[in-house]
C-alpha cells in the first residue's frame, strides 16, 4: 500500500506582509470593496415620471455596493478558491451522494429552448419542455416501478411533505381517522420534521441490533390509528431492509401506507424497483441519485413516485395527453374525472433546469449506466468497509450498500473524537464524511465514495484514512488537536456567533454605535 | 425554609411556600455544552406538571424544559436574554429559568430529592 | 461508460479485497422476488455525448423561447438581461459542486457570498434581516405565514385579492395545516377594503406589491390596520427589481418580506429553479425559517462565517422543526447576489427606470389600441389590460403569428369569468422599441 502521507508542518509558516499565502487570498466584504461612482454593466439614463408610481417612489438611497466588472469577478473567484468541491476532490458525506456532475447536463440546461422559456407562455409554445417533463416521469416511474409521479416538489424534504400530504388526502378521503406515523430512531431528521408539519404524531420504532427495523416493535406500534410508515431504504445505516416485503405487507395489512424516503435510491436504482417491495410513495432526489450539482446547497428537485392508491391525490399540475399534445392542468377547476389534487407545493411547475440535467444523466447512463453506477458504487462502499474495518470500528456487519459506517469505539478511547478526526482529514485535503449520523451510533462516520471515484483513488484515501486510525489508536493526538490547520480557516466560534447573531454587514459608524 | 426538588428530564424547582424557582440541572447544562439561547414562558401562563415551560438551545441542540409541577408563571428569569451563558456559569443558582405560583403542591412527592437525583445520575 | 472509472480489473481486485464471490454478493440482503433483472427495465441502454445533445436540442427547438420572438410574459416570473460574468462565476467547480456548508473551514466561500446575500435582501428590502434563501417566492410565502402563526399564536391569514393565485394556492396547502387562509375577492386595478377583515384572530395580512395585475400597492394603511388589530403585515414581492424604484416595504411597515428573486441573475427556465427571498425584523430572527449565515471568529481570531441558529433547523429539531424547508437555494442565490453586485447601487436604479419607462411606453401604445383599456393605473414595469374580448384566445392567436403577448389572466384563474379580458403584460429593458411596436400593430389587427 502506497502510505506517502506527510506529516503536517511542525510550525505555522511565517506571516506574510499581505495577509495572503501564495494562492491562499483573504478576501474582504464585497461591502467593504465597493466604492461610488463605480458600475458593472452599462445602462442608459431614462428619465421617469412620478405620475403611474403612485406617490411609492423609493427615496433615499439602498446602501448597495459598487464595483467594475473586473473587481466583482475577482472577488467571486477568490471566494470560490475558499471551497472544497467534488471536482477538485473525494467527498465522501454519507447520505449526501457527492458524486460528479456531468457538464453535459449544464449544457443542455442552457440551451434558450429551456433555460428562456417563461413558465406561462402558451402551452402550444412550451410543447418541447412538457414532452421533456413527460419523459423524465416516464424514466421515473420505470425506475421505481410504479405508476405515478409528481415532478413539483423542489427538494428532498419538500418531496417527503408532498408524499405525506398525499398520504393524509388519501386517509381524510377514506374517513379513517388515523393520526400517527411510525418512524424508526435512524430515520433523518427530516422524517420526523415532515411528519409533525403535517399534523401527525410521530411514534418510533427501535432498531435491532444488527441496524434494521426491529419487526415486532414494528407490529406492536401498528395499529388502526396509524397512517403511515416512513422508512429510509437502503437506510441510513447504510444497510439494505431485509424484511421490507413483510414491512411493506404488516404495514397495509394494518390499513396503513407505506412511505420510503428514496434519498439512498442511488444505491439499488436499476436493480430494484420500489414498487415491487411494495413502496406506496417515495421521494427521488434528483441532485443525488441523478447528479444535479449540489450547488453549495441547493436548488434541489425532490419528485414523488406514487402507488395507484395515491395517485389520485397528487398535487398540482397535472400533466395528461389531448390529442397528441401534453397538456398541463394548472387549476384544480380543471382537474380531470377522478382527480383529487390534495393541493399546490410551488408557483409553476417545478425545477425545470434540474429536470433537464437528470434526464441529461438518464440518458447517458442509460438503464445498464444506471444499474453499473448502483453496482460500482455498493463495490465502492463495500470496498472502504473492508479495507479499513481493521482499524475503525463497524457497528454492523457487512456488506452494506452504498455508504460505510463506522463509529468512533477505536477512536474515543485515546481521546480522539469524531469530530477531531473529521476536521483532522481536512488537513489531508479531504472533505470530512457525515459526522454524528445516524443518531443510532456513537460518535458516528458515515463515508458514502460514490461511483465516480477510481480503485487510485480510493487507495489513496484508505491509506489516509489508515495511518490516521492508527495514530489515533496509539494516542498520537497531534495531528487530531486543533484540527484543521491548512485550511482558509480554522475551527470557528459557533457559540459566539449563536449569542450574539451578527445576520449582515453594517457600515463601520452603525457597528461602533452598537 | 426552601426545598428543591428534581426531575428525570434533569430539571429542578426550589419551593418557597407557594413559589417554585425551577431551572435545569448541572449535569443536564454539561451533556448541553454551551448555551446560546433560552426561550422563556409569558409571565401570566399556566402550565400543567410536565407542560413545556421554556427552549434552552445549544449550537447542536435544542430542548425543552417541562415545569416539574403545575402552576402560574410569576416571573421569569430576564437575565438570560441578554447572557445565556448564565446558564452554564451558575445553573442552580442565577441561571434559573422561571418561577411558578405553585397550583398543587401535591405533586412535589412523584419529584426526586437531592440524594436521590445524584443517584440518579450516578446511574446514567 | 464515461462517467464510471473503474475497469473490469479493478473490480474483480476489489471484489477480491471484500471477500466477495461477485457483486450479487453484496447484495444478498435484497430479497430475490425484488430482484429485477436489466431487461425487465422497459428503457434505453447508455448513450453518448452527441447523441444526448440532439436529443435534448430537438426538444429546445420544440418550444417558442422568450429571447427569441417579441416577448411579454410576467406574471411572477421575468426575463431580464444577464451580465454573461454572472454564467461564468456561477458555473466554477468550487460553486457548482460544493455541498451545503456544514464545514466551515472549507466552505468560507459559499459562507461569505450567503452572507453578501443576507444582507444585501435586507437593504434592498428594508427590512432588519435576511435568510439565506427558500425554495421560491411562493413558498415563502408560505413560510412567512406560518411564522405569522407562531409569533401570534392566533390562527388566521387573510390574503389580499391580488395575491399571485400560484401563491395563494401554495400557502393554503401548507398553513391550512395550522391555521386557516382566507381570501378577499379578486377585484383587477381596484384595491378592495381589507381593514374590515382583519380581527382579533388574524395573524397576517398578506399583500403582493406589485400585484399580480402589476398594481403597485400602497401597504401603509394596511399595516397600520393590521398592527392596530396585533396582526403581522406580510408583503409579498415577485418582482425585486421594483425595488430599485419603489419604496421597500421595510419603510412601508411590512414585519415580513417574502419575494421572488429570479429577476435578478437567474433565467426564466420553465419556472424553476427560482430563489426564495425573506426577510424579517430583527425581533422575530429566532422564529425566521430557514439557513443563516453568522459572522464569527475562527480560532486564530480571523473574521469568519457559519450556519448559525441551526437549532430551529429540522435536522436538529426533528419533530419541533419550525418549517420543513431543508435546502436553500444556494446558486440561484449566487447567481443574484453576483449580478446585483454588478449593478450596484446606480445601475440597479438605471434597470428599475429602464423597466417602469419601458412599460408606461408600451401601455400608451396599447391603450390607444381600440376597445383596449389599462385596468392598473399606477404600476412597474407590469400592467393589466381589458380587452374586448376573451384574452386567452388574443393570446393563442397573436403565439401562433410568433409574438407573446402576456399572460391571460383566465390562465391563473381560469374558474374567474370576471377576469376573462384580462390580459397581463410585462415589459422589461430586454424589450425593444420594435417589439413594442410589432406588439401594438398586432394586437390592433387582431382586434380590428
Amino acid at each position: 500500500m502506497n502510505m506517502n502521507v506527510k506529516t503536517p508542518p511542525q510550525a505555522a509558516p511565517l506571516p506574510t506582509i499581505s495577509g495572503d499565502r501564495g494562492l491562499d487570498h483573504e478576501e474582504p466584504l464585497i461591502f467593504e470593496l465597493g466604492r461610488p461612482g463605480k458600475t458593472g454593466v452599462d445602462l442608459p439614463d431614462v428619465e421617469v415620471s412620478d405620475a403611474r408610481l403612485g406617490g411609492l417612489r423609493r427615496r433615499g438611497s439602498i446602501g448597495l455596493p459598487s464595483l467594475s466588472e473586473p473587481e466583482v469577478v475577482r472577488h467571486y473567484v477568490r471566494l470560490s478558491r475558499m471551497n472544497y468541491a467534488i471536482d477538485a476532490g473525494l467527498y465522501p458525506l454519507g447520505s449526501c451522494t457527492m458524486k460528479h456532475n456531468p457538464r453535459l447536463n449544464e449544457k443542455m440546461a442552457r440551451l434558450p429552448g429551456f433555460a428562456d422559456l417563461h413558465p406561462l407562455a402558451p402551452q402550444s409554445a412550451a410543447q418541447g419542455a412538457l414532452t421533456l417533463m413527460n419523459e423524465l416521469a416516464r424514466w421515473l416511474m420505470k425506475l421505481a416501478g410504479m405508476p405515478a409521479v409528481t415532478l413539483a416538489p423542489k427538494a428532498g424534504a419538500h418531496g417527503e411533505l408532498c408524499g405525506i400530504l398525499s398520504i393524509r388526502a388519501a386517509v381524510e378521503a377514506s374517513g379513517q381517522k388515523r393520526t400517527r406515523v411510525l418512524i424508526p430512531e435512524s430515520a433523518h431528521g427530516t422524517n420526523p420534521a415532515t411528519a409533525a408539519f403535517a399534523g401527525f404524531t410521530v411514534d418510533e420504532i427501535k432498531a435491532t441490533p444488527d441496524g434494521r427495523v426491529d419487526l415486532e416493535s414494528l407490529k406492536g406500534k401498528l395499529g388502526p390509528d396509524v397512517a403511515a410508515l416512513m422508512l429510509t431504504n437502503p437506510n441510513t445505516c447504510g444497510l439494505f431492509e431485509r424484511d421490507i416485503v413483510e414491512i411493506a405487507r404488516l404495514v397495509h395489512e394494518a390499513g396503513a401506507y407505506f412511505y420510503c424516503d428514496g434519498a439512498n435510491f442511488n444505491a439499488i436504482a436499476g436493480r430494484v424497483r420500489p414498487g415491487d417491495l411494495g413502496v406506496d410513495a417515495m421521494h427521488i432526489n434528483l441532485h443525488k441519485t441523478f447528479s444535479t450539482p449540489h450547488g453549495g446547497g441547493g436548488p434541489g428537485a425532490g419528485p414523488v413516485v406514487l402507488s395507484a392508491r395515491l395517485a389520485p391525490f397528487a398535487p398540482l399540475p397535472l400533466m395528461v395527453l389531448e390529442h397528441g399534445k401534453i397538456r398541463l392542468i394548472e387549476d384544480v377547476s380543471e382537474a380531470p374525472a377522478g382527480a383529487k389534487p390534495f393541493g399546490r407545493m410551488c408557483a409553476f411547475h417545478g425545477q425545470m433546469g434540474m429536470f433537464v440535467r437528470a434526464l441529461a444523466y438518464m440518458l447517458s447512463h442509460g438503464r445498464d449506466g444506471i444499474r453499473q453506477a448502483s453496482e460500482d458504487a455498493v463495490l465502492n462502499a463495500n470496498y472502504v468497509l473492508a479495507s479499513l474495518n481493521d482499524v475503525l470500528h463497524a457497528p454492523f456487519e457487512g456488506p452494506c450498500m452504498h455508504e460505510a459506517l463506522f463509529d468512533e469505539k477505536t477512536l474515543h478511547e485515546n481521546g480522539v473524537t469524531t469530530l477531531d478526526f473529521a476536521k483532522a482529514m481536512i488537513d489531508e485535503g479531504y472533505h470530512p464524511m457525515t459526522m454524528y449520523f445516524p443518531l443510532v451510533v456513537h460518535g458516528a462516520m458515515l463515508i458514502e465514495p460514490t461511483e465516480s471515484e477510481s480503485k487510485e483513488s480510493l487507495d489513496r484515501f484508505i491509506a489516509v484514512l489508515r495511518t490516521m486510525a492508527l495514530d489515533a489508536a496509539a494516542g498520537r493526538k497531534e495531528r487530531f488537536e486543533g484540527a484543521p490547520r491548512l485550511a482558509p480557516r480554522r475551527r470557528l466560534d459557533e457559540v459566539a456567533a449563536s449569542r450574539k447573531p451578527v445576520l449582515r454587514w453594517k457600515p463601520a459608524p452603525a457597528r461602533a454605535a452598537e | 425554609m426552601s426545598e428543591t426538588r428534581y426531575t428525570e428530564q434533569h430539571e429542578w424547582v426550589r419551593v418557597e411556600g407557594d413559589e417554585g424557582t425551577i431551572g435545569i440541572t448541572r449535569y443536564a447544562t454539561e451533556q448541553l455544552g454551551d448555551v446560546v439561547f433560552v426561550e422563556l414562558p409569558d409571565v401570566g401562563k399556566t402550565i400543567a406538571k410536565g407542560g413545556q415551560g421554556a427552549v434552552v438551545e445549544s449550537v447542536k441542540a435544542a430542548s425543552e424544559v417541562y415545569a416539574p409541577v403545575g402552576g402560574t408563571v410569576t416571573a421569569v428569569n430576564e437575565t438570560l436574554n441578554g447572557d445565556p451563558a448564565t446558564v452554564n456559569a451558575a445553573p442552580e443558582e442565577a441561571g434559573w429559568f422561571f418561577k411558578l405560583k405553585i397550583a398543587d403542591k401535591g405533586e412535589l412527592a412523584s419529584l426526586m430529592t437531592e440524594a436521590k437525583y445524584q443517584d440518579y445520575v450516578k446511574g446514567l | 461508460m464515461r462517467y464510471l472509472p473503474l475497469t473490469k480489473d479493478d473490480r474483480a481486485a476489489m471484489l477480491a479485497r471484500i471477500g466477495a464471490r461477485d457483486v450479487d454478493a453484496l447484495f444478498r440482503d435484497v430479497p430475490k422476488s425484488a430482484e429485477a433483472p436489466l431487461e425487465s427495465f422497459d428503457l434505453p441502454d447508455a448513450r453518448g455525448e452527441l447523441e444526448v445533445e440532439r436529443a435534448f436540442s430537438a426538444l429546445a427547438k420544440r418550444n417558442v423561447a422568450a429571447g427569441d420572438v417579441p416577448s411579454f410574459c410576467g406574471a411572477g416570473a421575468y426575463r431580464h438581461h444577464v451580465p454573461a460574468a454572472v454564467d461564468h462565476l456561477i458555473q466554477r467547480s468550487e460553486f457548482l459542486t460544493s455541498y451545503t456548508p456544514y464545514q466551515p473551514e472549507i466552505s468560507q466561500g459559499t459562507l461569505q457570498y450567503l452572507f453578501e446575500f443576507q444582507t444585501q435582501v435586507a437593504l434592498l428590502t428594508g427590512m432588519d434581516v435576511a435568510n439565506a434563501s427558500l425554495y421560491d417566492g411562493s413558498t415563502a410565502t408560505a413560510e412567512a405565514v406560518l411564522m405569522a402563526f407562531r409569533l401570534t399564536k392566533r390562527p388566521k391569514a387573510i390574503f389580499s385579492g391580488g395575491i399571485h393565485p400560484h401563491y395563494a394556492a401554495t400557502t393554503e396547502t401548507i398553513a391550512n395545516l395550522h391555521g386557516k387562509v382566507v381570501r378577499a375577492p379578486v377585484a383587477p386595478g381596484r384595491v378592495a377594503d381589507l381593514t374590515s377583515m382583519i380581527d382579533e384572530q388574524t395573524a397576517c395580512v398578506i399583500v403582493q406589491t406589485p400585484d399580480v395585475f402589476g398594481l403597485i400597492r400602497d401597504l401603509r394603511p394596511i399595516a397600520e390596520a393590521a398592527h392596530a388589530k396585533g396582526a403581522l403585515l406580510i408583503a409579498v414581492v415577485t418582482e425585486i427589481v421594483s425595488l430599485g424604484l419603489i419604496m421597500p416595504p421595510g419603510e412601508q411597515g411590512a414585519d415580513i418580506v417574502a419575494a421572488e428573486g429570479q429577476s435578478i441573475g437567474n433565467g426564466l427556465s420553465f419556472g424553476g429553479p427560482y430563489l426564495g427571498l425573506f426577510a424579517t425584523r430583527e425581533k422575530f430572527v429566532r422564529q425566521m425559517p430557514g439557513r443563516l449565515v453568522g459572522e464569527t471568529v475562527d480560532a486564530d481570531g480571523r473574521r469568519g462565517y457559519v450556519l448559525t441558529l441551526s437549532t430551529r433547523e429540522q435536522h436538529i429539531r426533528r419533530d419541533k422543526a419550525t418549517s420543513n424547508i431543508c435546502t436553500n437555494s444556494g446558486l440561484c442565490a449566487l447567481a443574484f447576489t453576483i449580478h446585483l453586485s454588478l449593478l450596484g447601487e446606480g445601475g440597479l436604479a438605471k434597470l428599475a427606470a429602464a423597466n417602469h419607462a419601458r412599460a408606461a411606453r408600451l401601455a400608451q401604445m396599447l391603450t390607444a389600441v381600440k376597445g383596449v383599456e389599462l385596468v392598473t393605473p399606477q404600476f412597474f414595469n407590469e400592467f393589466t389590460l381589458r380587452l374586448p374580448r376573451p384574452a386567452a384566445a388574443v393570446v393563442e392567436t397573436l403565439a401562433a403569428r410568433g409574438l407573446l403577448a402576456g399572460v391571460p389572466a383566465s390562465r391563473l384563474m381560469p374558474a374567474n369569468p370576471d377576469v376573462r379580458d384580462f390580459l397581463i403584460v410585462a415589459a422589461t429593458e430586454t424589450n425593444t422599441d420594435e417589439d413594442c411596436a410589432a406588439f401594438a400593430k398586432a394586437l390592433g389587427e387582431v382586434l380590428s
